[in-house]
């Protein structure tokens, strides 16, 4: 008989250990799916996770991670703090669209004038997108009950029509010869969100995920507005007590989510894909959910999460080229990562009995 | 425009056939969440029930075999959802993710033989003389088995849970999971056949598309229609009929927007296309009166020696 | 036994290497980059096609690699990038999105060759190319005139961009011309890709008396409904859609990239390539026409056929005057043909077709 004992205490020690377990299983069982497809399982692995690292271009693959891993971040601490509470924002997908809107709107207004407050005033547009759109379930879940998966999860097809409404109408293009799309950003200095040292994937994208890691860190383990946070997703009744006001908390938690969503999607279009086009999003808003789990809810567990999911898509794009591996091998293979990551966490809080259990 | 080339007898028959994958998947997933379970995996399951059916009809040439492999293949995906869930007892937001990214992609490895084919058709039922009443006849007695047992499906899960023994015990299981267990109830072995129930239902909510709506398969062919399925149990605030009227409403919506198309009238198509997801926004607004909340430890995660 | 096996590939080798490899340059490595999955069954299904013939045609002296499911920005551009750095001589990017990116990164790689599909920006190592679908859409416009009964013909578009809307103006205008009490409804989908919206799409255009449906969208719903509603006529699109033949599909329109990619591809080898901006039509065989079914009546056919090959040798341009906006303007004169710069952009309704183009 095996059974399940709870740790008085998450141990520590599988804590760093069971990523480690979980990749290496999902080696041994990739490795089967590859050799099933008739490709060599050691070279795929080694081009998923080797190449991009430390191969022959890793000097160029390294900063992509950083380009791929932003906005995953930048979203994921946003979401986090929600999950925390308790409140569930799935329409991350739909404020990285606003906040790329308004961001971008706010930017092609100006068009052509040059002016260092352009861009500024770009980052407040798409905080605010983001923010407002998130507004939206928050207010409805204060004010009528409403649940918030659902109404932000519909806002996201909703952002998704606007995105294709704006592309085709007011943000088109004006010398793009009646073509979808808006302007190009990175043609327009005073909006483009370049590379700080060129060449080394740092973008604006990379410094905000980043100052909301540590702010994410610091609110949660110092400040009482975290406290809150932390009590009302573990024990709603008691944070009534200890004068947590719920609504006030749903508005702080949907609305910082939303921002930072709506900031990732302005980052995202002023720098890295430059323009406003209907497929413009392209799933940001919900890889971040599985980083935000997968860190643990825990903002340097999310950077490193955002990282392996980054590392996973480009070794897997670089696996397709070199090896001929279908995406949706490559799909598979990041499913089977996370299921055994999900699995295997088990162990930090749990330990494993063998022998007679006492009374279930 | 031209508002009379719209039938509304035809209208209605047709938001029936459409809303029956949306349907069958919401039908399942609120069963599993009445077991206190939250899988976000329709999507996935969805995707493989496609494909699984799919494939079994093309080569037995039964889509009836078909609509029962998807369901196989809908419940064994979940399988693993409960394996991490309810043994590794894995968060279920992310393990619901997680699925959906594994059942596209697998789906689109077990369908790489099957782009271009042509399925068999699934015959609608011959009522006889019925399908040719006036009005009754074109909405109810037209469409093909599998949509009539979409419908059976609803009141047998509302019967069940509301009549029944093993009703009951499934809700005391998505109420208080301590308590359920305290009164001898198997929580984890009930919630994984709840999670089982749900794939199979999702399985032939996608076989519905690639067999029946499409019939074709390609790759990520469900697009979206599992997320849609999830936000519906939440929209009927968990209960069996109000799925179904959720169901009918985003499907009517739907079609009335194209039918409004084709008639020519004159609102930005763009704002039609958003009017189902804005409209049902609204109608949970208005139900929001209504305070039945979900089942109590809907989502948490259960362990027996807490 | 081990020997012959020796010399035998080394005179495979040497064999080889007297061709192709004459400048010491070992296989020519082609790349594609696709915006959806190989098993679309439409769009990415016929370019990858497409790749499939580059190999068999030139064996040994290519390798082709690709990537699917890129998505446009960032991702084409890396995905691009690691191809030229793995050795890439040529490479087709072949989603409308993927233009800044091609632009960006061919400025990284000047000696890599770069093939932008449906985009307008070229540079030295960028060429462009495209398909004339409109031609292929006059030729069922024909049809669609001539076999309509009920004179409603629906037309499923995705988004309304210039390419969508050349093919509506096309169809309509031949239609008319043969029928001119022909009405079209249009229905737009607003997705690139959800078979089941489209399936949606078609039942209404045919409850709505549509008893012919074009669709501007790849998948097959819409002949499933054609043929479950049983006197209504479909035409394939991107891909044959021949298992739907002889009706109701009676016809399509393919897109066949496999000889542009050929010639390219050779054009790389021997040196020849330069920058270029192709738009070719049904003449160079990137458009095809699938086979007319035997349920068209045979005069219809004959001039549908004949259409096709006036176009072909290029006698008949499907936009020839005199034409008249929407709105009544002036467009085309008589006998005034429409200029490519006009017929990329386009982003307006001919005369005689109702309703507004979604903005």
């Amino acid at each position: 008989m095996i059974w399940l004992e709870k740790r008085p205490q998450p141990s520590r020690f599988f804590a760093y250990v069971t990523p480690l377990l979980a990749v290496l299983a999902t080696f041994l069982f990739g490795g089967l799916l590859f050799a099933a497809l008739g490709k060599d399982p050691v070279q795929s692995i080694v081009t998923i996770f080797w190449e991009p690292l430390f191969g022959e271009f890793a000097f160029y693959y390294r900063p992509q991670l950083l380009i791929k891993g932003a906005p995953l971040v930048l979203i994921a601490i946003g979401l986090s703090l929600g999950f925390k509470a308790g409140i569930w924002n799935i329409g991350a997908e739909g404020q990285y669209i606003m906040g790329a809107l308004f961001g971008a709107g706010m930017g092609l207004a100006f068009y052509p004038a040059e002016s260092v407050l352009i861009f500024p005033a770009m980052v407040l547009a798409g905080a605010f997108g983001g923010w407002i759109w998130a507004m939206i379930p928050a207010l409805l879940k204060v004010r009528f009950g409403t649940n918030e998966i659902l109404v932000s999860l519909m806002l996201v097809y909703v952002a998704e029509q606007f995105l294709a409404s704006m592309s085709l109408g007011l943000l088109k293009n004006p010398e793009g010869f009646g073509f979808p799309g808006s302007r190009n950003l990175q043609q327009y200095d005073s909006a483009h969100n370049a590379e700080i040292i060129a060449g080394s994937g740092m973008h604006w994208g990379v410094v905000a995920a980043l100052i909301a890691v540590i702010f994410a860190y610091v609110l949660l383990a110092r400040h009482r507005l975290g406290f809150a946070v932390r009590v009302t997703g573990e024990a709603p009744r008691a944070a009534r007590f200890a004068g947590v006001n719920p609504s006030r908390l749903i508005l702080f938690c949907l609305g910082t989510s939303g921002m930072l969503a709506g900031l990732a999607g302005l980052f995202e279009v002023a720098g890295p894909a430059g323009q406003v086009s209907i497929d413009f999003n392209v799933g940001y808003g919900f890889t971040a959910i599985i980083v935000a789990f997968l860190g643990r809810l825990h903002p340097v567990g999310i950077v490193l999460a955002g990282l392996l999911m980054a590392l996973t898509y480009i070794g897997g794009d670089i696996a397709q080229s070199q090896l001929g591996l279908p995406a949706a091998a490559i799909q598979v293979f990041q499913g089977m990562l996370l299921f055994f990551l999900l699995a295997l966490d088990l162990f930090t809080n749990y330990r494993l009995r063998f022998g007679r259990a006492e009374t279930v | 425009m031209d508002l009379s080339v719209i039938n509304p007898i035809l209208l209605i028959a047709a938001l029936m056939s459409a809303a029956t994958p949306i349907l069958l998947a919401a039908t399942g997933e609120l069963v599993v969440e009445r077991a206190g379970v939250l899988n976000l995996g329709v999507e996935g399951m969805m995707i493989l029930g496609a494909i699984c059916g799919f494939a079994i009809a093309v080569e037995t040439g039964s889509p009836l075999t078909g609509f029962l492999a998807a369901a196989a293949g809908g419940a064994l995906l979940s399988l693993l959802f409960a394996l991490l869930t309810q043994v590794a007892l894995a968060n279920q937001v992310a393990s619901g993710l997680a699925l959906t990214l594994f059942g596209l992609g697998l789906s689109a490895l077990l369908g790489q033989g099957y782009v271009g084919v042509k399925p068999p058709r699934m015959p609608d039922i011959n009522f006889g003389f019925l399908t040719d009443i006036p009005i009754t006849g074109p909405i109810l007695f037209s469409h093909d088995p599998v949509l009539y047992f979409g419908l059976l499906l609803v009141a047998a899960v509302w019967a069940t849970l509301k009549f029944t023994r093993v009703g009951l015990i499934l809700r005391a299981v998505g109420e208080n999971h301590d308590a359920a267990h305290a009164l001898g109830y198997k929580v984890v072995r009930i919630r994984t056949l709840a999670i089982m129930f749900g794939g199979a239902c999702a399985g032939m909510g996608g076989a519905y598309i690639s067999l029946i709506r499409v019939p074709q398969w390609t790759e990520g062919m469900t697009a979206g229609v599992g997320w849609i399925a999830l936000a519906l149990v939440v929209f009927a605030s968990w209960k069996p009929w109000r799925v179904l009227l959720g169901a009918y409403l985003f499907g009517g919506i739907t079609q009335l927007q194209l039918n409004l198309q084709g008639a020519g009238v004159a609102i930005p198509v763009e704002y039609l296309a958003m009017s189902p997801y804005i409209i049902t926004i609204v109608v949970l607004v208005i139900l929001s009166a209504d305070k039945s909340a979900a089942p109590g430890s809907l989502g948490r995660t259960f362990h027996a020696s807490h | 036994m081990k020997l012959t096996t020796l010399l035998a590939s080394a005179a495979v080798a040497l064999g080889l290497a007297g061709g192709a490899y004459a400048d010491g340059h070992e296989k020519t490595k082609v790349g594609f980059v696709f915006v959806g999955p190989i098993g679309d069954g439409g769009w990415t299904y016929e370019h990858n096609k497409g790749r499939l013939a580059v190999e068999e045609a030139l064996g040994d002296a290519v390798e082709t690699v690709y990537v699917e499911n890129v998505a446009e920005g960032p991702d084409s551009e890396r995905v691009m990038t690691q191809m030229a750095l793995d050795g890439a001589d040529l490479i087709f990017t072949t989603s409308f999105g993927y233009m800044d990116p091609t632009i960006n990164i061919a400025k990284k790689f000047p000696d890599v060759k770069f093939e932008h599909a449906t985009g307008y920006k070229r540079a030295d190592n960028v060429s462009t190319y495209s398909a004339r679908f409109y031609e292929g859409r006059a030729i069922q416009g024909h049809i669609a005139g001539k076999m309509t009964k009920s004179n409603i013909i629906g037309y499923i578009g995705s988004y309304p961009i210039p390419e969508v809307i050349r093919g509506i103006n096309s169809a309509f205008i031949h239609a008319q011309k043969v029928n001119p009490d022909v009405e079209f409804r249009i229905v737009w989908a607003y997705t690139w890709f959800d078979p089941a919206k489209e399936a949606d799409a078609a039942k209404v255009l045919i409850e709505q008396g549509a008893d012919v449906v074009l669709q501007h969208t790849d998948s097959t719903a819409p002949q499933a409904a054609a043929q479950e509603a049983g006197n209504v006529v479909t035409f394939g699109q991107a891909s044959d859609m021949g298992q739907y033949a002889p009706f109701p599909r009676v016809s399509s329109i393919i897109d066949d990239w496999a000889p542009y990619y050929i010639a390219r591809t050779k054009a790389v080898m021997d040196g020849t390539w330069e920058s270029t901006d192709t738009w070719d039509g049904i003449g160079p065989g990137m458009v095809g026409i699938g086979e007319i079914s035997d349920a068209v009546p045979a005069d219809v056919k004959e001039e549908a056929l004949a259409m096709k090959a006036a176009i072909a040798d290029g006698s008949y341009h499907p936009f020839t005057g005199p034409l008249k906006k929407q709105d009544g303007s002036d467009w085309l004169a008589d006998g005034e043909v429409a200029d490519d710069g006009t017929l990329a952009g386009m982003n307006f309704y001919v005369e005689g077709l109702t309703g507004e183009i979604p903005q």
